[in-house]
């Protein structure tokens, strides 16, 4: 492997000859001249400026070969001046003019400067392929140089060999753009030192490159970060290199010299965004740290002349700390809250013995938990503080806690806290001193008491506000890391680039993952060779029939749950009347949680009846049958709880039962969740294992378990109004739902087999929470704001029409208060209530949404533009190495019958110096 | 580790969190590590970092345990490289690297350790090595730097591109090296033309840098699934 990554600071001139054989892997017998050894100051000379052609050479797009590449530095060598750029002026048809010197070519020039006898040539491969030995940057050089050369020597000959040419170049074009893959391991070693070389090739593996590469990337980002900087610098600092990036500097230039400049620029950057740029650099931590030492000296100097800049220079420089300083905050606040993470061992574990697919499962949890856990805090702090700090009496003797309570949360739970029908409707006698009701403080009143239902009202609207935001904003966020434009081309390429997860440590799991991938691999094969042969139309037609007949199976089942749910629950407010039995509550949790465990096992056997083509596809239908399944379930008991019982509860309080009923509902999924565990991993695991003796355990279901916990989310979200602690039940599920499926995992179950897009997966749940959990809920809660009238006896809205009322009464009041808050009553009423506002909202949404499909559009566009002009290129390319390829093989037939008719190619001087080295 | 957090100095800490991807506390675990690879194994970990969420060097700072492990450590190196520059310059070797748990399982290990290897025969990892390969394989490091150093680690032959034997290679270490795991030749062609098929751009028969993050670029799980926890 050599020192290909190790830098040498090493001037050139320190370096003794078997030394740089070494360090440069340089094959012997290569370069030798007769006059640069023993090693004098000249053939260092030369040494550096063939290193440098390489490396002005070596900046990407270098083939375009600026105008005027042969007019280098001044310590240019012969060969340099020999050559001038092949698209050079007056290089095309005719001798450049270097002068007479290069019309002629001695013999011994091309031998002496890229080996072309027979001897050094079988040496190439085995360089390339060996790890003793690699083409060094010493090697690089001599290949570009000779790489001009022989295009130059190729035009002005093109005459005589022209013919040839032609036949090669139809050769390439009849068979296709494969050319260069077929016919790889049929060029020479010369051609292959040629390809090793290209610019496109060297980014990957040479420093230069790298420095040269992330020179650029700083040059940019200075000059779209901090323009009023640039002026004053470049001056000091960089006289002549100011209107160029470095890929288009013609000039030659070092190693050395690159990096100087880079830290140069580097120098130019303020201090955390140098060591942002310097974190992301691909160099080792020494040569990192090399570039900040050197970066880091003169910075007091800089700061010092930015003393005396414009004003402007000034101002954009405070922006700039600014920013950084927020930024570097922000990294802080970051890592720290990284220190704190949670189950970093346990999410480890997972991680390592299951992998990416089912850890995003226990992440959601994660996210789950801290969306319950902002809203708790935000009802803790507005609602059951206040209202558990003064409690109202109570209407009549506490009933005793049976310990039923803890499942129909009924008894002895009503009255308290935890439900709608507690909280008074009077405002709380406490002036507005604590932190925490100072938002509601009116500037006017100077001891407005604590207004409960607003509060109620207020705080639910604001915590599904937050929680609407952060929602939204998180499902952006992940939309636009998972979903890339033209994402969808170029699986085998990705499968087998990206599907490795680092994160496994254990040898099983890691076998495990070898023959997932190995299946998948093999699955998207044998699809790739179905695909190339269509199929016969009666097959589609079975397929199409199959797959209409599931779907119209499982959307009957679905609509067979809801009907079945309806029925029940009109049984159940019928015989409840009668009996009254607490006990007897239970019984619509039960009933709906299995039908919410049994319908999917349904769904699940009828999918496999029908033939999918994609494993993907197949596990979103499966998700979205679950959740239409689930949709109308929830559906009907919406319009249950709000549609029926509000009727039939007349006198009571019925949002304490819908309160309790959501709470039974979320209590009883927990419940039937433990049992499915059991059931279905534990005991279903050692069946497999005991009596069908197999060795592959029960797979973990992630898009069931998903949707499960989507749904205990949503019957939380539907109760907050009702039940304000229902938060933290759900938290409290979360965190036991964590340790036992954790357990149940690691005993009982294995990694799915189909390979599963996490990122996209994630994506999926975020936005099947969003759009028909939340917003589904939202509706609901909306509804029962504007529309519901709130029962009579209970809660803090009970003299008003709907609970939306109270912010109208506040209002009023407000209005009443005096002139210095009267722009809040016209904002409510021009804004709120007025519909024309909504309307323009809406309508400018649409237009921002529909302005940036456009954008997406024109963007997929300019990529297939783009694309189509890269594969040009490439065969350009192409052509050209099938040229050079050409040239090497007519120029090995003549040394070989040159040296066949005794006149010698080579002068004897080289020759002795090939034995030597 | 007797204290490894009073052994890196304050200035070398900082610096390390300045030019690598890691936090404080990662790079105090990760000096614990490499001190004494052998002796941290899952139980370990487990017993230093779940419960209380407090930094294992911390932790490791008060048990007997992970003195005993510095200790060990210093018997290994000789005499004079027991002081702090010392130890910190010491090599360690790819055996007890590989031997650590969170690359135990993983088919490109050898490949990882010569890529961050800085020694000049390539067979070593010194602790700043390691820093860089954790720096890499973290949460916060850039994507970009993530995908040029798999495209060097997948780079088998270490020439710049991924030609048609790096990417054979590279699908044999994915589905297992054993003659009964492997693809059979002919899927292994077709796999291989399909690969440069849609990943190649120019044409050129083999993958370059650029290419290869084009094709990462569309695949978001691979910035979560090049990760290595410590």
């Amino acid at each position: 492997m050599g020192s290909r990554w190790v830098w040498n600071y090493r001037p050139f001139l320190e370096l003794g000859e078997t030394e740089s054989h070494k360090n440069w892997g340089l094959p012997p017998g290569t370069r030798m001249n007769p006059d640069t050894r023993p090693p004098s100051p000249g053939s260092d000379l030369r040494m550096r400026c063939e290193e440098g052609s390489q490396v002005g050479r070596g900046g990407r797009h270098s083939r375009r070969g600026a105008p005027g590449g042969g007019k280098g530095a001044p310590q240019a060598g012969p060969r340099d001046s020999q050559g001038p750029s092949p698209r050079g002026p007056g290089g095309a048809a005719q001798p450049g003019p270097a002068g007479p010197a290069s019309a002629h070519w001695p013999p011994g020039v091309l031998c002496r400067s890229f080996p072309l006898t027979p001897r050094p040539l079988p040496r190439f491969p085995a360089a390339l392929a060996g790890h003793s030995q690699e083409p060094s940057p010493y090697d690089e050089s001599e290949v570009h140089d000779s790489f001009q050369q022989l295009i130059q020597e190729q035009s002005w000959r093109a005459a005589q060999e022209g013919l040839e040419l032609q036949q090669r170049a139809r050769q390439a074009a009849g068979s296709g753009q494969h050319t260069l893959l077929g016919s790889e391991g049929t060029h020479s070693a010369a051609t292959l030192r040629i390809l090793a070389s290209m610019p496109s090739r060297t980014i990957g593996r040479s420093r230069g490159a790298i420095i040269s590469q992330y020179y650029n990337r700083t040059v940019q980002l200075r000059r779209r970060s901090s323009r009023p900087l640039l002026g004053n610098l470049v001056r000091s600092a960089r006289p002549s290199l100011r209107m160029y990036d470095l890929e288009l500097d013609p000039r030659a230039q070092e190693e050395e010299e690159k990096q100087s400049l880079l830290v140069r620029e580097l120098q130019s950057l303020a201090v955390a965004q140098r060591d942002h740029m310097l974190r992301g650099m691909p160099l080792s931590l020494a040569e990192k740290r090399s570039l900040r030492e050197k970066s880091r000296t003169p910075r007091g100097k800089w700061r010092g002349q930015r003393g005396h800049g414009s004003i402007f220079s000034c101002c954009g420089w405070l922006r700039y700390a600014c920013v950084l300083t927020l930024h570097s905050l922000g990294l802080a606040l970051l890592s720290s809250l990284q220190a704190l993470t949670p189950w970093r061992y346990a999410l480890k574990r997972i991680g390592g013995q299951f992998g990416s697919s089912v850890l995003s499962y226990f992440l959601f949890l994660k996210t789950l938990l801290a969306f319950n856990a902002l809203l708790l805090l935000l009802l803790l702090a507005f609602m059951v503080g206040p209202q558990a700090a003064f409690p109202p009496a109570l209407p009549g003797p506490v009933p005793v806690c049976t310990g039923l309570e803890l499942l129909t949360g009924a008894g002895c739970f009503t009255h308290t806290v935890m439900y709608y029908g507690h909280y008074s409707n009077a405002t709380l006698n406490q002036p507005c001193a604590g932190p925490l009701e100072g938002g509601r403080c009116s500037p006017g009143a100077g001891s407005l008491p604590y207004n409960m239902p607003l509060a109620y009202l207020f705080t639910v609207g604001v915590g599904f506000f937050i929680t609407c935001i952060t929602l939204v904003y998180s499902m952006a966020h992940s939309f636009g890391e998972s979903y890339r434009v033209g994402s969808t081309s170029g699986i085998h390429a990705i499968t087998v680039f990206c599907s490795w997860d680092y994160k496994v440590t254990q040898k099983r799991a890691s076998r495990l993952q070898q023959d997932n991938i190995r299946t998948r691999l093999k699955e998207l094969l044998a699809e790739w060779q179905l695909r190339q042969s269509p199929r016969s139309v009666c097959r589609r037609l079975r397929q199409a029939a199959a797959l209409g007949l599931t779907w119209l199976l499982c959307l009957g089942t679905a609509l067979g749950c809801a009907v079945a749910v309806h029925v029940f629950s009109e049984f159940m407010i019928q015989s409840l009347e009668a009996a009254g039995k607490e006990a007897a509550l239970l019984v619509l949790p039960l009933v709906v949680g299995l039908l919410n465990l049994g319908a999917p096992y349904l769904c699940r056997i009828l999918a496999a009846l029908e033939p999918h083509d994609s494993p993907v596809l197949e596990v979103y239908v499966a998700i979205c049958r679950n959740l239409i399944l689930k949709l109308a379930i929830l559906g009907t008991l919406c319009y249950h709880w709000l549609g029926r019982r509000v009727g039939v509860l007349r006198g009571q309080c019925w949002e304490d039962f819908v309160g309790q009923e959501l709470y039974r509902f979320l209590v009883m999924d927990f419940i039937l969740m433990l049992l499915d565990t059991l059931f279905g991993e534990l005991v279903w695991r050692i069946i497999s294992e005991k009596k069908l003796k197999r060795r592959r355990k029960p797979e973990f279901d992630i898009a069931r378990n998903v949707l499960e916990l989507i749904y205990g989310q949503t019957l939380t979200w539907l109760g907050v109004l009702f039940s304000p602690l229902l938060p933290a039940v759900q938290i409290i599920k979360l965190l036991l739902v964590f340790y036992i499926k954790k357990a149940s995992l690691l005993a009982n179950c294995q990694a799915p087999r189909r390979p599963w897009l996490a990122s996209h997966m994630s994506t999926v749940f975020l936005t099947l929470l969003c759009f028909p959990a939340f917003l589904g809920t939202a509706v609901f809660l909306c509804y029962a704001v504007w529309h519901v009238k709130p029962s009579g006896i209970c809660g803090p809205f009970r003299t008003l029409d709907t609970m939306y009322e109270a912010g109208r009464v506040w209002v009023r009041h407000l209005e009443a208060g005096g002139p210095r808050v009267s722009w809040l009553p016209w904002v409510h009423q021009y804004l709120v209530e007025n519909t024309f506002f909504v309307f323009l909202v809406s309508a400018l949404l649409l237009a921002v949404i529909y302005l940036n499909i456009q954008v997406v559009r024109g963007q997929r566009k300019v990529i297939c533009l783009l694309k189509e002009q890269i594969s040009n290129e490439g065969e350009d390319k192409i052509f050209l190495i099938n040229k050079l390829h050409s040239i090497y093989e007519r120029k090995e037939r003549e040394e070989r019958s040159r040296v066949r008719t005794g006149q010698a190619a080579i002068p004897p001087t080289l020759l002795t110096d090939e034995r030597d080295a | 580790m007797g204290g490894s957090g009073s052994r890196l100095s304050k200035d070398l800490l900082a610096e390390y969190q300045d030019l690598t991807f890691l936090t404080k506390q990662e790079i105090l675990l990760s000096m614990y590590v490499v001190s004494a690879p052998h002796l941290v194994d899952e139980q370990q970990a487990r017993s230093g970092n779940e419960h209380t969420g407090t930094p294992i060097a911390e932790r490791a700072n008060r048990s007997p345990l992970s003195a005993r492990a510095h200790k060990r450590f210093c018997e290994l190196l000789p005499q004079e490289q027991q002081s702090v520059e010392a130890s910190l310059r010491a090599q360690v070797s790819f055996e007890q690297i590989l031997s650590l748990p969170e690359l135990k399982a993983n088919p490109f290990k050898e490949r990882i350790c010569r890529v961050f290897s800085t020694s000049p025969t390539r067979d070593s990892l010194s602790f700043e090595d390691f820093l860089d390969l954790l720096s890499v394989f973290s949460d916060t490091a850039t994507p970009d730097i993530k995908s040029h150093y798999a495209f060097r680690i997948f780079d088998f032959d270490d020439d710049g591109t991924l030609n048609r034997e790096d990417l054979s290679q590279l699908v044999n270490c994915l589905t297992g090296e054993s003659e009964d795991t492997r693809l059979s030749a002919s899927e292994m062609k077709q796999l291989v033309d399909n690969i440069l098929e849609e990943s190649d751009i120019d044409r050129d028969g083999t993958i370059n840098l650029s290419e290869f993050q084009h094709v990462i670029s569309r695949s978001p799980d691979f910035a979560s699934s090049f990760k290595i926890v410590l």
